[in-house]
């Protein structure tokens, strides 16, 4: 009887469940989050070396020690950063999950739905669903990420890529570029950590899946 | 290591802080604790925090940028020019940059002053400024990037490199140029060969048409429009060509030794 018992159970958990965030998903979403952190550290370690405003970044919160460590640091991460992103995008028109889950983004629904955001009254049932703000910071956070890697590119080689700078309005318009995408995505990092703790589940989802 | 990190002011960037109490040191010791001081850099290199086995990760981060110079090596087309700019862009004032203040830039006497030409060349001549004002020279105005972020850009003044590495001989199939230069602690740096036969690489003697200032380097300095600004030496002393990977002043403490843009 036991064993009966056994493969009952067995039975209940082999039932197939809606998977809401696939493998690859969580791999490249995790392996970007480690190697955002790590530009991002090892940025503002740069950016203090001849400041774009009247503030530096506070040494506690960098990475690198120095400017030359920092440099090793993001000229590392930026491989990870770089592969990883290239994977996602791939990946996601492939599989046709940017279509599926980004589009449509109407403007009558990201205002909807930013008003029964703002008054708890939004539907977090079906996490496999994007609600129309999601969709929008989603493929927001997408567009900057790709500006932020072709304005760095920019600035790591403005010579033998300067169409690029040239796409930007100069080297030094590239580097307010740079910066004020890290901003927005640390600015998106806020606010996604923030919505990822008020909706637990959500956090679940994208480390098991469901 | 936990007292000697209360001891620093916060805000003194570490690197900068040895540096300072090296200078006040006997010559003879100096270049022992740089070394030293070096490896001491080295654990304190990656997060600022005490982390004892951080050596593991500077190792590989010292991989990941000799990759790094292949990659770059690679993506350095020989004939692309770094863009060029009206004079009316140019940034007035120059700025002037070292790791140390102007009051100590080396002060070169032209008269006694001779560029020393090493290794792979025919003629190993000396050459005296004189004999090298003779040279054809050529101008531009090219924007100077500093590692550090900030750019400037300035007018230059002189003969192409691969045209005076022509006249002295030099095997063109050497891997490097490496310059010797008159700053304080000895600056040196190596240009690997393509670089220094980049039309717009430039053996320098004037700057905004007049010649070049102490500031700027008298009474010679490289400009390579397609490096960083630290792989443009000052005050150079001498040339070597070269198949040795023989370092530099800013390569040794961590800077990618390609630094191209």
């Amino acid at each position: 009887m036991t064993s009966l018992a056994v493969s009952d159970h067995q039975a209940e958990t082999a039932t197939p469940v809606k998977v809401i965030q696939p493998v690859w998903v969580r791999i490249v979403h995790w392996t970007n989050a480690f190697a955002m952190i790590l530009m991002i550290m090892s940025g503002w370690q740069i950016y203090n070396a001849s400041p774009l405003f009247s503030f530096t970044f506070s040494r506690s919160i960098t990475l690198g020690g120095w400017l030359g460590g920092a440099l090793l640091w993001h000229f590392a991460a930026m491989w990870l950063l770089m592969v990883n992103g290239l994977t996602y995008l791939a990946l996601g028109f492939a599989t046709g999950r940017f279509r599926r889950k980004l589009l449509p983004i109407t403007p009558g629904g990201v205002i909807a739905d930013t008003k029964a955001a703002l008054t708890f009254k939004l539907s977090h049932d079906d996490l496999s669903k994007y609600n129309s703000v999601q969709k929008l910071l989603y493929a927001g956070i997408i567009t900057v990420g790709v500006v932020i890697v072709l304005s760095g590119l920019s600035m790591w080689k403005p010579v033998q890529l300067h169409w690029l700078v040239s796409l930007f309005g100069g080297y030094d318009i590239a580097r307010y570029v740079h910066f004020t995408c890290m901003a927005l995505i640390v600015a998106f990092l806020v606010i996604h950590v923030a919505l990822a703790l008020l909706v637990p589940k959500s956090l679940r989802a994208m480390i098991i899946g469901r | 290591m936990g007292r000697l990190r209360k001891l620093l002011i916060p805000g003194v960037d570490r690197k900068l802080l040895v540096r300072d109490a090296v200078k006040t040191m006997p010559e003879l010791t100096r270049r022992r604790f740089i070394t030293a001081g070096t490896s001491l850099g080295a654990l304190t290199l990656l997060t600022g925090c005490d982390v004892v086995d951080s050596s593991s990760a500077e190792e590989l981060l010292k991989k990941v940028s000799k990759f790094n110079d292949a990659v770059q090596a690679w993506m350095f087309n020989p004939d692309a020019l770094a863009p060029t700019f009206p004079e009316s862009m140019i940034t007035k004032p120059f700025p002037f940059n070292a790791y140390y203040d102007l009051d100590d830039a080396p002060v070169i006497a032209a008269a006694d002053w001779k560029l020393e030409v090493r290794g792979l060349v025919d003629n190993k001549k000396a050459w005296t400024l004189d004999e090298l004002y003779k040279l054809p020279q050529v101008k531009q105005v090219t924007r100077h990037i500093c590692v550090e972020g900030w750019s400037a850009i300035g007018s230059w003044t002189g003969t192409p490199l691969r045209d005076f590495l022509k006249i002295i001989g030099a095997d063109t199939r050497a891997k490097y140029v490496w310059f010797q230069c008159a700053d304080k602690d000895g600056y040196n740096s190596p240009l690997d060969m393509r670089t220094a036969l980049h039309p717009q690489t430039q053996m320098t003697f004037k700057f905004a048409d007049e010649i070049l200032p102490r500031a700027y380097g008298f009474p010679m300095k490289i400009r390579v429009p397609t490096k960083l600004g630290f792989k443009n030496p000052k005050y150079v002393l001498s040339m070597e060509v070269t198949n040795d990977y023989k370092g530099g002043y800013w390569e040794d403490q961590g800077y990618n030794s390609f630094s191209g843009s």
